[in-house]
């Protein structure tokens, strides 16, 4: 127990432990003193001393410097008043006993919401452990130096070893091997890496020794901003926290005088209507009511479910810029997505392979003898005569018929012939192949149906008869139609795709994935117009979703502007409010799921806290709650209010 | 010009208090303090020497937080 204290506080806090522990064991000695006025007080003003004296140094200094109202002069007073009432009536009503123990329970509820707080701080930055200590400086004779980070110039070479973190952002030279972005973008398979790859810091090194040119000084690289950036976050206040600083600015006062007023007022009206009076029943009303006043719960919780709410985020790769972004995206109705590199892969890909009838017969008889499906075989024809070309779409369909076969064979390639503007016809393994746009079919004298998908559509003729058509267009990303369904359940009532691409392509993706309105052809100008319309139309908070790279204005036009991708990108980080780590769209409705749960925690606090507190403080003034009461209303409520604050760290599995 | 400094205070009431002070002092037009990441973010007013408003805010933090602590002034 004691080994473990001394890891989860500081000396501070130890001192602060070792004060209360004396305290109580002198409050349970002094209860068998059997000694009388004044020397009772003087045995009581020891454990009061130990346990209050910073409390009462900061109240008296509060008052030097006009800061009056505030928690350690509502805790001086209260105690100063039990203590004094206690020498008055020899202990019979409240006195020195509550006057300790009082400021003993502050005590312990200030240790235990210090090495919360402090926990709780901790984990975060362990969830975000990305600093890089050191780089291993390769000189120019081949040894290495272990160096601050800071020191290493751009263009200098480092070595990182496997285990080791990428200190600064650059690009491998030698050597390859794979790395972990976990802590980076939640994402926990590792990628490979080879030479002429750019790496980022942040990453660890699994395997392999690599050697890196960088590209970036430490400042600018990707594990220091996003440090800054998480640590810089709970700077930027959310309405809740600034509606609770204003409401403590006023309710100390408030209270300070109503308890005042309970103190002098009844017993003042029961004097004057004739009846008997006990001042100091109403004093010890006044003082529990100063007790109970305290605001601590309230001023420590939301703050911490923030900064939790924040952490638990960036722990799964999703980024949020400031508590008040937080705020917004909890409720957030309207979510507006770019189309392409947000919902697409933003990469063409081929997504249809449809055989020609007829096609069937005979299909492997140019392929060396291999015998392949007529979807592989009529890959294996295109592939091998667009082998040369550099065309983008040529360059899909030799890696789709790798992927599903094996790489093309340049040996089987002959007379190859390009055709601008139609395509190219070559012969493969002993037959004539024509690969192109229906132009070309054409030319040839086919006819071939026509296509009106999203994608661009390659024909091919294999001896002189249609043989099929291989459609390349730009991919859905995985989980984007689970995205759009996740956002939906979460409350989302409208979900809006904007692109500038073609009406089809886009309504192809539009209807894949279930959004319920989509605008294309628009001019990045035009997005913004869109989102300004949405916003006064919906009067809803509205969301923009996109890569960051050229939709900065429409991101800092919504009310959050979320973007995918950060990784690398200096421009998505820089523009958006929350910044996705990873391309997962799926990461938007898990960040509105904790933002939610982060608002409904500091929601709960709010009301619980003030609840209670008011509760009690009627209770109080009307003699039903003591002096004991008043500290669970004060130290029970901020424990229990930091406890569940402390649940918006944790974050559920999986995406959803 | 804003500049962020490393800071130590206690509790969450004293971050306010800090914030509060901080933002009174002449040259400092606005100020933002953590207790979550013990930070203070401070914008100068134009043409303002940083150092010499920052020792003004230390004093006035001081004042308010006897306990407090700015780094890197």
């Amino acid at each position: 127990m004691a080994a473990q204290a001394g890891t989860i506080m500081t000396k501070k806090q130890k001192k602060t432990l070792y004060r209360i522990l004396v305290t109580a064991v002198l409050l349970i000695l002094w209860h068998f003193v059997p000694l009388q006025n004044p020397w009772r007080l003087f045995l009581y003003l020891i454990p009061y001393g130990i346990i209050g004296w910073d409390v009462l140094r900061k109240a008296v200094l509060g008052i030097k410097n006009g800061q009056v109202f505030d928690e350690n002069f509502l805790m001086a007073v209260a105690t100063v008043g039990a203590m004094v009432l206690g020498f008055f009536t020899d202990g019979e009503e409240g006195g020195y006993l509550e006057g300790v123990a009082v400021m003993l329970f502050y005590q312990i509820g200030e240790l235990f919401q210090s090495v919360a707080v402090g926990k709780s701080r901790k984990s975060i930055t362990d969830l975000m452990d990305i600093r890089p200590d050191y780089a291993n400086l390769v000189g120019e004779d081949g040894e290495t130096e272990t160096v601050d980070p800071d020191d290493v110039e751009i263009g200098s070479l480092i070595l990182i070893k496997p285990g080791e973190k990428i200190p600064i952002d650059g690009i491998v030279v030698s050597g390859s091997g794979s790395v972990n972005t976990v802590a980076l973008t939640g994402e926990s398979v590792p990628r490979s890496v080879h030479e002429g790859d750019e790496v980022i810091s942040g990453c660890i090194s699994e395997n392999g020794l690599l050697k890196i040119r960088t590209t970036k000084e430490f400042g600018e690289s990707t594990a220091s901003k996003i440090l800054d950036l998480v640590e810089n976050s709970s700077l930027k206040k959310s309405r809740s926290e600034d509606f609770i600083s204003k409401f403590a600015r006023y309710y100390t006062p408030a209270v300070c005088f109503s308890a005042l007023a309970l103190a002098v007022l009844p017993p003042v009206i029961l004097a004057l209507s004739g009846r008997e009076v006990s001042v100091w029943t109403w004093v010890i009303r006044a003082l529990t009511f100063l007790v109970i006043s305290c605001p601590c719960a309230l001023v420590i919780s939301i703050p911490l479910s923030f900064f939790g709410g924040i952490g638990a985020a960036s722990s799964r790769g999703i980024l949020v810029k400031g508590s008040n972004y937080l705020e917004t995206l909890s409720k957030v109705r309207v979510c507006v997505f770019d189309k392409t590199g947000t919902l697409t892969e933003g990469v063409f890909a081929v997504t249809e392979v449809t055989p020609a009838d007829g096609f069937a017969e005979g299909a492997d008889a140019g392929t060396g003898g291999k015998s392949m499906s007529p979807e592989t075989a009529l890959l294996y024809y295109a592939a091998h005569a667009e082998l040369y070309s550099t065309h983008p779409i040529a360059g899909s369909i030799r890696e789709a018929y790798a992927q599903r076969a094996e790489a093309p064979d340049p040996s089987l390639v002959t007379d190859v012939t390009e055709i601008s503007g139609h395509g190219v016809t070559a012969g493969v393994g002993g037959r004539n192949v024509a690969a192109g746009n229906r132009k070309l079919m054409k030319r040839l004298g086919l006819e071939v149906p026509e296509y009106d998908g999203a994608g661009t559509a390659v024909y091919l003729a294999v001896d002189g008869s249609y043989a099929g058509r291989i459609v390349i267009s730009d991919r859905v990303k995985e989980g984007a139609a689970q995205a759009i369904r996740g956002l939906k359940a979460a409350g989302i009532r409208q979900t809006v795709m904007l692109t500038g691409d073609r009406m089809q392509a886009a309504e192809h993706v539009a209807k894949d994935l279930g959004v319920d309105s989509w605008y294309a052809e628009l001019l990045p100008a035009d997005k913004v117009t869109k989102v300004e319309e949405l916003l006064t139309k919906t009067g809803d908070r509205v969301a923009f979703v996109g890569d960051g790279i050229n939709d900065a204005p429409v991101l800092s036009r919504a009310d959050v502007g979320i973007a995918m991708g950060g990784l690398g990108s200096d421009a998505a980080i820089e523009a958006a409010d929350v910044v996705l780590m990873d391309d997962d769209p799926r990461k938007i409705a898990l960040a509105m799921y904790i933002s939610r749960k982060c608002l409904r925690i500091v929601f709960e606090n709010i009301v619980f806290a003030i609840g209670v507190k008011f509760l009690c403080l009627i209770l109080g003034a009307l003699g039903i709650a003591n002096m004991w009461v008043a500290v669970f209303a004060d130290v029970g409520v901020m424990v229990i209010a930091v406890l569940n604050a402390i649940r918006c760290l944790k974050v559920p599995s999986g995406t959803q | 010009m804003k500049k962020t400094y490393k800071i130590e205070v206690d509790c969450a009431a004293c971050a306010q208090k800090m914030e509060d002070a901080a933002k009174t002092v002449a040259g400092v037009a606005d100020a933002s303090v953590s207790f979550m990441s013990q930070k203070m973010k401070v914008e100068f007013a134009e043409g303002a020497d940083d150092a010499g408003v920052m020792q003004d805010v230390l004093k006035a933090c001081k004042k308010v937080e006897s306990d407090c602590e700015i780094f890197g002034i």
